[in-house]
């Protein structure tokens, strides 16, 4: 679905189902240079299990217009904005890496418009290198390329994926490649600059979930460890065997954990 | 400094991309999962898995734990984002056509085609409401002026049939791409490891796995491949132009077939393979059978050292044969006079396979005892064996194309098209030499 917020156009995927205002909602926030679609399995899911489902397109990313936003606080109001166009008075919030970032920001920052925040492949702080920070601003492929290797276990990285007939690194590599100049650095840029993850966390008062890869080099379980501790009540799931891109490399395990606590 | 992303070379890939170590029982090779269905754990799973909420495999004319390890290893050789398998070369070309188009659309089309192509565009797409102009794939303007509004696909092959034209991908595929248009492109000659067409701005490829893939001619096989770079709905984001708006509903649009689903909204990079998979694997039904794909993996496992010598044997033979007195011409695009010299150079720097047409300075008469006195070379219709094969064109794989298209496609009477095996080279030289002599004395 489309949606306007401050007059530019959103995109929202929906799994092919009316927004029901009815129904519990769950917003999914992707991560740097990618887009609504690397939720496809779990968004459909809950669309088709009792759930109002908005996988968006964040600004600058996908069908969504630019610019990207270039702070993560910027991208938690604009969450709670989308939620406000879309008539949702309260929804989960389901972020991953750039996105967990930003669900985290929203549930301090809008308390009384998040029920439950979801984050998945966090880190307080996310720190990224000079190297690929670099690689980013010049626009140079190898930042992608750099993010596709770190992000992807060993053992994904060969195969054995179980969505069938599909290639992990080529999808990853050519989904990041459709996004325009500049909006990876200003994502990176963003992750990197956000020191407000322990004092967003100690605001939180909602329920919320870590989903933790054990082989994530991106954002290592060691970095989502604060977090963990500093959230009330934080539920950790700790997924062995994988790396961040922990919705492509184990889909089921990532709903399953989702499912357990939305 | 920058660090240097480390990437699996083509070699390994070509024997790991795709697989794991059984996960069920710990076995090397990958198994045969010879099974037409997979049980689910619960009702919830089941529904989920048709409703493409889960990932996995349900029944084996829509997806198999084999047939998944071949096409994610296809996926990677080419460099695309996935694939899929299907019961020929031929049902992958089916494949790719109807999932993007309906009666009353059009194709530009390289006129050097494999015979069954041809068949299959210029004699059987009409009676579906599909047309097709074909064309010099050497002549720019002439893919220009044959596109209309109702194109929706420019198509040829990496190496023409028989007459090894070599298509120049970067250039077809920045005009198809100024018109909103993909390029598919048969790579079954070149296999990835002489050229990846997605290298070079082709969207989609297909193979007959039967030919160099295998490399045993045991099975019949065919693979559809996806670049993902083809931006179907004209966003403007990735390859194509605003000049796609509109062409293509099957992936723009939601389909009733599948709870209105529009693929493109579904998946940003791989909608052609959703709408693939869903609709043409499940209703049209050409699925590759699992020991199939097993065995299309044994060869993809050494196609690297099977290619080279494929490679070393044609180059030794080209040069043999271009010396012989009854031999008119050898068209082989590593000859200085082919027409596509300079532009193989760029395309092809391993090597422009081993399959190419000889003409002979012979009658009718000559020409079939040539073919019937050689011992090694199989004389029958296929390409791409490790043993070394022989065809004549005009009377087999072309033989439902007239006179004239048949010179169009750079084919004549005395056409002779050779897939050079594995053998040593000095053996399929004497088979040609003596069956040569017993021609001349025909």
């Amino acid at each position: 679905m489309r949606l306007a917020v401050d007059g530019r156009e959103v995109y929202a995927y929906t799994g092919t189902r009316p927004v029901d205002p009815a129904k519990p909602a769950v917003v999914f926030a992707h991560g740097a240079a990618n887009d609504h679609s690397v939720w496809l399995l779990q968004s459909r899911y809950f669309a088709h299990h009792g759930r109002t489902v908005l996988a968006l397109d964040l600004p600058g990313h996908g069908r969504s217009a630019g610019p990207a936003l270039a702070s993560v606080e910027a991208i938690a109001d604009w969450l709670a904005a989308v939620l406000d166009a879309a008539g949702l008075p309260q929804a989960s919030l389901v972020g991953h890496s750039m996105g967990a970032l930003a669900a985290l920001s929203c549930a301090a920052r809008h308390p009384a418009k998040v029920t439950k925040i979801a984050l998945l492949g966090p880190a307080a702080p996310m720190e990224v290198s000079d190297a690929l920070l670099a690689a980013a601003r010049a626009n140079d492929h190898v930042a992608y390329e750099l993010i596709n290797e770190w992000s992807t276990s060993a053992g994904k990285r060969i195969g054995g994926n179980t969505v069938p007939g599909m290639w992990i690194l080529g999808t990853a590599m050519r989904l990041m490649e459709r996004t325009a100049p500049g909006v990876l650095h200003t994502d990176l840029a963003a992750c990197h600059a956000w020191g407000g993850g322990l004092d967003a966390a100690r605001a939180v008062r909602c329920p919320s979930l870590l989903v933790v890869g054990a082989r994530d080099v991106m954002a290592p379980p060691r970095a989502a460890r604060a977090l963990a501790e500093t959230l009330p009540g934080a539920r950790v799931v700790t997924l062995p065997d994988t790396g961040h891109a922990m919705m492509a490399e184990q889909p089921d395990a990532v709903l399953d954990a989702l499912r357990g606590f939305l | 400094m920058t660090p240097k992303p480390r990437t699996h070379g083509f070699d390994t890939l070509t024997l790991h991309a795709g697989a794991q170590a059984d996960p069920a029982t710990g076995a090397r090779a990958t198994p045969i999962y010879q099974s037409a269905s997979f049980v689910f754990p619960d009702s919830d799973h089941a529904a989920a898995l048709f409703n493409m909420e889960r990932a996995g495999h349900v029944y084996s004319r829509l997806s198999n734990p084999t047939n998944a390890v071949l096409e994610e290893r296809i996926a990677a050789l080419e460099g695309g984002v996935g694939a899929i398998a299907t019961a020929s070369g031929q049902a992958a070309l089916h494949l790719a056509i109807v999932t993007l188009m309906g009666a009353g659309s059009h194709i530009v089309a390289s006129r050097a085609l494999y015979g069954g192509s041809h068949n299959l565009l210029d004699y059987t797409l009409p009676r579906f409401g599909i047309a097709t102009t074909f064309v010099d794939p050497r002549d720019l303007d002439a893919w220009r002026s044959a596109i209309r509004p109702e194109t929706r696909l420019l198509f040829g092959e990496t190496l023409g049939n028989p007459g090894l034209d070599v298509l120049d991908i970067a250039r077809v595929a920045a005009l198809a791409h100024d018109h909103g248009l993909p390029l598919l492109v048969d790579s079954t000659f070149t296999t990835p490891w002489l050229m990846r067409p997605f290298d070079h701005g082709a969207d989609l490829v297909f193979h007959s796995a039967t030919k160099f893939l295998s490399g045993h001619g045991v099975v019949i096989g065919g693979l559809v491949v996806d670049g993902g770079t083809f931006d179907w709905d004209g966003r403007g984001a990735g390859a194509g132009s605003a000049a796609a708006r509109g062409k293509f509903p099957t992936l723009t649009e939601p389909y009733a077939g599948f709870h209105d689903m529009t693929f493109a909204e579904e998946s940003t990079t791989a909608a052609f393979l959703l709408r693939a998979r869903r609709e043409g694997l499940r209703d049209f039904g050409a699925c590759m059978a699992p020991m199939t794909a097993w065995q299309i993996l044994q060869g993809i496992e050494t196609l690297p050292v099977r290619m080279e010598k494929h490679v070393a044997n044609a180059r030794r033979i080209v040069g043999f044969l271009r010396d012989h007195p009854m031999v008119a011409t050898v068209s082989y695009p590593e000859l200085p006079d082919h027409p596509d010299h300079a532009l193989a150079q760029r395309l092809l720097p391993r090597g422009c396979g081993a399959v190419f047409p000889v003409g002979l300075r012979a009658t009718r008469e000559q020409g079939r005892r040539f073919i019937e006195s050689l011992r090694l070379f199989s004389h029958l219709a296929n390409v791409g064996d490790a043993k070394s094969l022989v065809i004549h064109p005009a009377s087999t794989t072309h033989f439902r194309m007239s006179a004239q298209d048949l010179e169009r496609a750079g084919i004549t009477e005395g056409t002779i098209r050779l897939s050079i095996g594995l053998e040593d080279p000095d053996d399929l030289i004497e088979d040609l030499s003596r069956a040569l002599h017993a021609a001349g004395k025909a």
